[in-house]
């Protein structure tokens, strides 16, 4: 027997969500023309009022909000409401240049971890559950998303954060754990762990988990499922939108439902812009219809995907996105951080070496492993190793303090990186998702 | 008294090596003692030869990255316990070695060995005055 945290909006008819999306919609159009000045802008450049916005089917007339606009009007420029309305901040992966700072009003907070609330169910959490929120908490929508939902579900929550994979194990074991949420990499890690301790899937007392904030493949999917004996579910968002929980995998795990009553989405052609029909493979767009402090409307996440809407046997309506497939730009999810090749060129530039450099990202033991190869200089040269050591670890600092994660750096030969005709590649992404 | 050093950057790759050395061959320039220090990832070679500046001059050419380091030749007789006296000398004076290694054959019928120091000047007055005056380049055979 299916089960839903909000049964009425899950399973409403199209032709209800529908209704909510346009009556929603109208209202959001009307809010950022009243309240955002840089929204308001926008329209104004495209001939657009309020007016011009009667539904869904105008949707196509709204210009497009990118990574580039919320950077120019950080931090305040997109929020709607007075700050005096807001409640708290999140953050994308601690990145100085590219940060994303996202506003919550607690309606907000409410519908974002409704939205949580509505995956743990869906991995048939309930109040007699005892949920581990293993995702990093901060800034990191991940932990705080998860946390709330687990609440509103009523399951005993163990908010262990990220890291520490003994006492994770511990708390997992003594107080029997029954859902684990994290990222899929380190879902992987602790499996592998427990398995070294010759845990058997039998002795360990998780039955689902729900992994989201990067790519993650069905054969993960398998070896997570094998390794904890679980049940596991992909979840997927964006700080920009409101954290975890835009979308979610049911028990069918044939593809995400799009909390559509919340965010109306759209597959475009990424060079274009053109609205593609549904089942084409594009860019997702989001536009939030019911964010009070910070309404994105058509707002480009370059994650290319498929949006499809058949009948599914769990029962929901809402329309399914298939896992995302790549992206439309440079953005790289290493363990779940945002990292964008010109981060790591800053910091090279800025520390002394040259600009020739390459990126390789792979993936060992279900985890990402991240390195940097760089071209030595005769200015980073010593003939002590001890002098080279000591650069070279204030570089792996840098880096780790722009991106957040570790990353590798290998010093290689002047000239050894091949230099492309026209553009360079600067990444190799060697894993396989 | 001191003498240049060519200290090479070489990346942990098959054939690094090959290539510099064959650069130096085909230049006919003589190493007269040679050193490599390493880590997993990376190495510094260095070089004593006979033509510092050509060496140096075609290594660049050939895209390599290298710096010139002074260093101090320091010659004793080839018996057991000479190596230990020159080096009770710094310990007497607190001076630390930042790298040593020998040179190829004798110079003078004696032992060679090559000196990296932080004050290269200070360690010459140091072992001139215990008469331990360290070689010239000439006397390695090395141009200047």
């Amino acid at each position: 027997m299916e089960r839903y945290y909000q049964p009425e909006i899950e399973t409403a008819s199209r032709e209800q969500i529908r209704a909510w999306q346009n009556e929603r919609l109208v209202k959001q159009v009307r809010n950022v023309w009243d309240n955002v000045p840089y929204y308001r802008k926008k329209m104004e450049e495209k001939g657009l009022t309020p007016e011009d916005i009667q539904g869904v089917d105008d949707l196509h007339k709204l210009p497009f909000v990118t990574k580039a606009d919320l950077r120019e009007a950080y931090p305040y420029g997109l929020v709607a409401r007075p700050l005096k309305d807001c409640v708290r901040i999140q953050s994308t992966s601690g990145t100085t240049g590219k940060r994303v700072v996202a506003f919550y009003t607690q309606h907000d907070i409410d519908l974002w971890e409704d939205c949580c609330a509505r995956a743990i169910v869906a991995a048939g959490g309930t109040d007699e559950d005892v949920c581990q929120v293993s995702y990093g908490y901060g800034l990191f929508t991940g932990g705080p998303g998860l946390n709330g939902g687990s609440h509103k579900v009523g399951c005993l929550t163990i908010p262990t954060s990220s890291g520490n994979t003994e006492r994770q194990i511990m708390l997992i074991r003594d107080l029997s754990a029954t859902i684990l949420c994290c990222t899929p990499s380190y879902a992987a890690y602790l499996g592998e762990t427990m398995k070294e301790m010759g845990l058997t899937p039998e002795q360990i007392p998780l039955k689902a988990g729900i992994f989201g904030a990067e790519a993650w493949s069905e054969k993960m999917r398998q070896d997570i499922q094998n390794v904890l004996g679980i049940k596991a579910y992909d979840i997927y968002g964006l700080t920009e939108l409101s954290g975890p929980g835009v979308a979610f995998e049911c028990s069918a795990q044939t593809g995400m439902h799009i909390n559509e009553d919340h965010f109306i989405a759209e597959i475009i052609d990424p060079e274009t812009g053109e609205v593609l029909p549904e089942g084409s493979k594009g860019e997702l767009v989001f536009t939030s219809i019911t964010k009070e402090a910070f309404p994105l409307l058509r707002y480009r996440t370059r994650d290319i995907c498929i949006l499809h809407h058949e009948d599914c046997p769990c029962g929901r309506t809402h329309i399914k996105m298939s896992k995302p497939m790549g992206r439309s730009d440079d953005m790289l999810i290493i363990k779940g951080v945002n990292v964008f090749p010109s981060q790591i060129e800053t910091v090279l530039l800025e520390q002394g070496y040259s600009a020739n450099y390459q990126i390789i990202v792979d993936r060992v033991n279900n985890s990402d492993t991240l390195e940097v190869q760089v071209e030595m200089t005769p200015e980073m040269f010593s003939d002590q190793l001890s002098q080279v050591a000591q650069r070279e670890k204030q570089v792996v600092s840098a880096l780790k303090a722009m991106l957040g994660i570790y990353a590798k750096v290998r010093l290689v030969a002047p000239k050894s990186i091949q230099r492309s005709e026209g553009k360079a590649v600067r990444v190799i992404d060697k894993r396989k998702i | 008294m001191a003498i240049q050093q060519i200290s090479v950057f070489l990346e942990n790759r098959a054939g690094q090596l090959a290539e510099i050395t064959a650069v130096l061959a085909a230049e006919y320039i003589d190493m007269r003692a040679i050193h490599i220090a390493e880590t997993s990832d990376y190495g510094v070679l260095r070089i004593i030869v006979d033509q510092p500046q050509r060496a140096a001059t075609v290594l660049l050419e050939h895209g390599f990255v290298l710096s010139m380091t002074p260093v101090l030749a320091v010659v004793v007789p080839d018996e057991p316990g000479a190596l230990a006296k020159v080096l009770a000398v710094l310990a007497k004076e607190q001076m630390d070695v930042e790298y040593m290694y020998s040179v190829f054959g004798q110079v003078n019928s004696r032992a060679c060995m090559i000196f990296r120091v932080g004050d290269i000047e200070k360690l010459s007055a140091i072992l001139t005055a215990a008469g331990m005056a360290p070689a010239s380049g000439a006397e390695l055979g090395i141009q200047s």
